[in-house]
C-alpha cells in the first residue's frame, strides 16, 4: 500500500517535471516554430537566478516564481531582437543560431559563476509515508505544474491576448491586417516563452546541483517531448509527457535509472516513427 | 562543374601534395593530424546534409561508433587491419539500419533531427553506464566514462610490431582524406551523386520520376556513417584513448558549425570548417581569457545571421567577380534549401 502510494507519486512527479521542461519550449517551438536550442540554458539561467536571489536575500519562493522568470524572459527578449527576429520562417538558421546562444550562455555563465557545482537546499522537508522518505517538494513540482497547464490553457482560451497570439501564429499577414504589429506579438510570445523555460529551471534548481552546462540534461527531453506532442499545444504536452513520463518510471522502478532514461529515448523513436505528426496529429485533432 | 574528371583530380592532387608538404612546416604534425581527422568528419557531414539535404544531427554518434569499434576489434585482435575495415563496416552497417526505418517511414526535417540527436543521446547514455566488469566484449572492458585506453594502434598491415605513429601517422591520415575527398567527388559527379542532388531540391519529382528515393538516401546515409566511423577510428588512433565523449550532443555540434561555417553544398567547404575552427579552438585552448565556448558561440550566431553561405563559397564568388569567371557554384538560394531538408 505504502508502496504503491510512493510509486503513484513519482510517477506524477516524472509526468510533471517533464510538462514543466517542456512547457516553454512547446511555446516558442509549437507556436513560433523556432527551434530553441538554447531552451536548456534559459532554464540554466533561471537556476542561477533564483540562487543569486536567495544569495541576496529574498525569499527561496518570490525568487523562484517571479524573479527568475522576469529575468529570464528580458533575456529572452533581448536575444530576440537581436537574434531570432531576422530569421522567422527559417527553422533550420534558428535552430543553428540558438545552439550558438547557446554556448554563449554557457561561456557568460562560465566566466561570471565559474565552472563550479552550486544549489540551494529545497525549501519543504520530506516526510513518511510507512517505512518510506518522501521528498516534500515533488508535491511542489506537481502543483506548479498542474496550476502552469491550468494557467497557459486560460491565457491561450481566455484572453484576447491569447487569441490575438494565436492568430498571428497561423496567419501574420491577417492579423497585420487587422492591425495588430506581428512584430511586437512575436516579441511577447518569445518573451512568455523564456519565462516560462526560467520558471521550469527555477523550480527545479534546488534539485540538481546547478553547472553552467546542466541546460544540456533538458533540451533533448524537452524537444522530444514537445515534437511527439504534435501539433496541439497543451494537449500534445500533457499527452507526451504523460507517456514518457509513465515509460520512464516503469522501467526505472522495473530495471534502473538509466535504462528507464535508455527506455524513455526508445519510446520517443518508436512513437515518432509510428506517428509522424505527433500525439495530437492523430488523437485530440484540433483542440488546444 | 566546368572542369572535366581528370583536370579535377590533377587539380586535387597536385594542391593537396603542396599542402601536405608545406603545412608540416608551420604547424606540428601532431596538431595537424586531428586537423585532418576533423576534416574528415567534416567532410561526412558535408556530403550527406550539403548534398543529400539530409541535416543529421548525430554524425558523433558514427564517429564514436567507429572509434569504439576500433579499440574493441584491436583489443581482441591484437592487429589494427581488420579493426579499421570493422570500424568502416559497423557506423554504415549502423547507419543502412537507422536511416532504412527514418527514410522508409517518410520522416523528414526536425524529425529526422531528433531522431538522429536522440539515437546518439541512447548511445551517449549507454556507453557512460558501462563502468562495471560485466560490461564486456571479448576481451575489451567497455569502461564507462573512463573510456576504453590501452588499444593496439595502426600498424603496418601484418606486422603488428611495425606502429605507424608520429610523422608517418599524418601522412597515413592526409592520404586517407584525400582517398576519400576523391571517393566523394567521384560518387557526386555520378549519376548516384547527382539524383542525390535532384533528390535534395524536390523530393517529390524525384519520386515520380521513378527513382526510389528512400533506398537512395539510406545509402547516401551509410556513406556518409561509413566516412565518419574512419575518422572515429583514426582519431582513436591519434588519442590512443577513446571515451563516450565522442558521442556527446557538443561533438555532434561542432560538426554541424563546421558545415555552416565553411559552407554547405561545396566538397571543400566542411573541411576548410572543421581544420580551421578547430586549430582556432586550440589557439584559444591556450588563453584563459574568454571562455572558450563563448567565442565558437559567436562564430555560429554571427556566420547564421551574416554570412548563412559559408566561407567558401562566399570566397569563391568573391574570387569569380573580381576575375571575371563564369564558373557555376551554389549560389544561395540552392544552399538555403539544401538547408531546408
Amino acid at each position: 500500500m505504502d508502496l504503491s502510494f510512493v510509486i503513484l507519486i513519482e510517477m506524477l512527479y516524472a509526468v510533471a517535471s517533464l510538462v514543466l521542461i517542456s512547457a516553454g519550449l512547446a511555446v516558442v517551438f509549437g507556436m513560433m516554430k523556432v527551434i530553441n536550442l538554447a531552451h536548456g540554458e534559459f532554464m540554466m539561467m533561471g537556476g542561477y537566478a533564483t540562487i543569486t536571489a536567495v544569495g541576496l536575500g529574498v525569499n527561496v519562493f518570490v525568487a523562484m516564481l517571479v524573479i527568475a522568470p522576469i529575468v529570464v524572459g528580458l533575456i529572452g527578449l533581448i536575444v530576440e531582437r537581436l537574434v531570432i527576429r531576422h530569421l522567422y520562417g527559417r527553422l533550420v538558421d534558428t535552430m543553428l543560431a540558438t545552439w550558438g546562444l547557446s554556448l554563449v550562455f554557457i561561456g557568460i555563465a562560465t566566466m561570471i559563476f565559474g565552472n563550479t557545482t552550486t544549489g540551494i537546499s529545497t525549501p519543504i522537508p520530506g516526510f513518511a509515508v510507512g517505512d518510506y522518505q518522501i521528498n516534500g517538494y515533488n508535491f511542489f513540482i506537481i502543483v506548479v505544474s498542474i496550476a502552469l497547464v491550468i494557467a497557459m490553457f486560460a491565457v491561450l482560451r481566455g484572453t484576447r491576448a491569447g487569441l490575438i497570439a494565436r492568430g498571428t501564429m497561423q496567419r501574420s499577414d491577417m492579423a497585420a491586417a487587422l492591425g495588430y504589429s506581428p512584430d511586437r506579438i512575436y516579441m511577447m510570445t518569445f518573451f512568455c516563452g523564456s519565462a516560462l523555460s526560467g520558471l521550469a529551471g527555477a523550480v527545479l534548481a534546488p534539485l540538481v546541483g546547478l553547472v553552467p552546462t546542466s541546460g544540456g540534461a533538458y533540451i533533448a527531453k524537452a524537444f522530444i517531448t514537445v515534437i511527439a506532442g504534435g501539433p496541439s499545444l497543451i494537449a500534445g504536452l500533457v499527452s507526451s509527457a504523460t507517456s514518457f513520463g509513465l515509460v520512464s518510471q516503469i522501467f526505472t522502478f522495473a530495471i534502473s535509472p538509466v535504462i528507464g532514461e535508455v527506455a524513455l529515448l526508445i519510446a520517443a523513436v518508436i512513437l515518432l516513427r509510428m506517428m509522424p505528426q505527433g500525439i495530437t496529429g492523430r488523437f485530440f485533432k484540433g483542440k488546444m | 562543374m566546368g572542369r572535366s574528371a581528370s583536370q579535377d583530380v590533377l587539380i586535387t592532387l597536385v594542391v593537396s601534395a603542396v599542402l601536405i608538404w608545406v603545412m608540416p612546416l608551420l604547424i606540428s604534425t601532431y596538431t595537424l593530424t586531428v586537423l585532418v581527422i576533423y576534416g574528415m568528419l567534416g567532410l561526412s557531414l558535408g556530403l550527406i546534409w550539403g548534398f543529400g539535404g539530409i541535416l543529421c544531427f548525430g554524425q558523433a554518434a558514427f564517429f564514436g561508433l567507429g572509434a569504439y569499434t576500433y579499440a574493441i576489434a584491436a583489443i581482441n585482435i591484437g592487429e589494427s587491419t581488420v579493426p579499421m575495415i570493422l570500424a568502416v563496416l559497423v557506423p554504415a552497417v549502423f547507419a543502412t539500419l537507422l536511416g532504412a526505418m527514418m527514410f522508409y517511414g517518410r520522416l523528414t526535417d526536425v524529425y529526422l533531427g531528433v531522431i538522429t540527436l536522440v539515437v546518439t543521446l541512447i548511445l551517449f547514455k549507454f556507453v557512460n553506464s558501462t563502468a562495471g566488469p560485466q560490461y564486456v566484449i571479448g576481451k575489451a572492458r567497455l569502461g564507462g566514462f573512463n573510456g576504453i585506453p590501452g588499444f593496439q594502434t595502426l600498424n603496418v598491415p601484418g606486422d603488428p610490431d611495425a606502429y605507424v605513429w608520429g610523422d608517418p601517422f599524418f601522412y597515413v591520415c592526409a592520404v586517407a582524406l584525400v582517398i576519400v575527398f576523391l571517393l566523394v567527388t567521384w560518387l557526386l559527379r555520378s549519376s548516384f551523386g547527382r539524383i542525390a542532388v535532384g533528390i535534395r531540391e524536390n523530393e517529390v519529382r524525384m519520386g515520380l520520376m521513378g527513382y526510389d528515393v528512400a533506398a537512395r538516401k539510406t545509402v547516401l546515409f551509410a556513406v556518409g556513417a561509413a566516412i565518419a566511423g574512419l575518422a572515429g577510428a583514426l582519431f582513436a588512433n591519434w588519442g590512443e584513448i577513446v571515451t563516450p565523449n565522442l558521442f556527446s550532443l557538443g561533438q555532434s555540434a561542432e560538426i554541424i558549425i563546421w558545415c555552416i561555417v565553411g559552407g554547405l553544398g561545396t566538397r571543400l567547404g566542411p573541411i576548410v570548417g572543421a581544420a580551421g575552427l578547430a586549430y582556432l579552438k586550440f589557439m584559444l585552448g591556450q588563453q584563459s581569457m574568454v571562455d572558450n565556448t563563448l567565442i565558437t558561440g559567436l562564430i555560429l550566431v554571427l556566420f547564421v545571421l551574416f554570412l548563412p553561405r559559408g566561407l567558401v563559397p562566399a570566397i569563391a564568388s568573391v574570387l569569380s567577380s573580381i576575375f571575371g569567371r563564369t564558373k557555376r557554384r551554389p549560389n544561395a538560394s540552392r544552399t538555403r534549401r539544401a538547408r531546408h531538408g
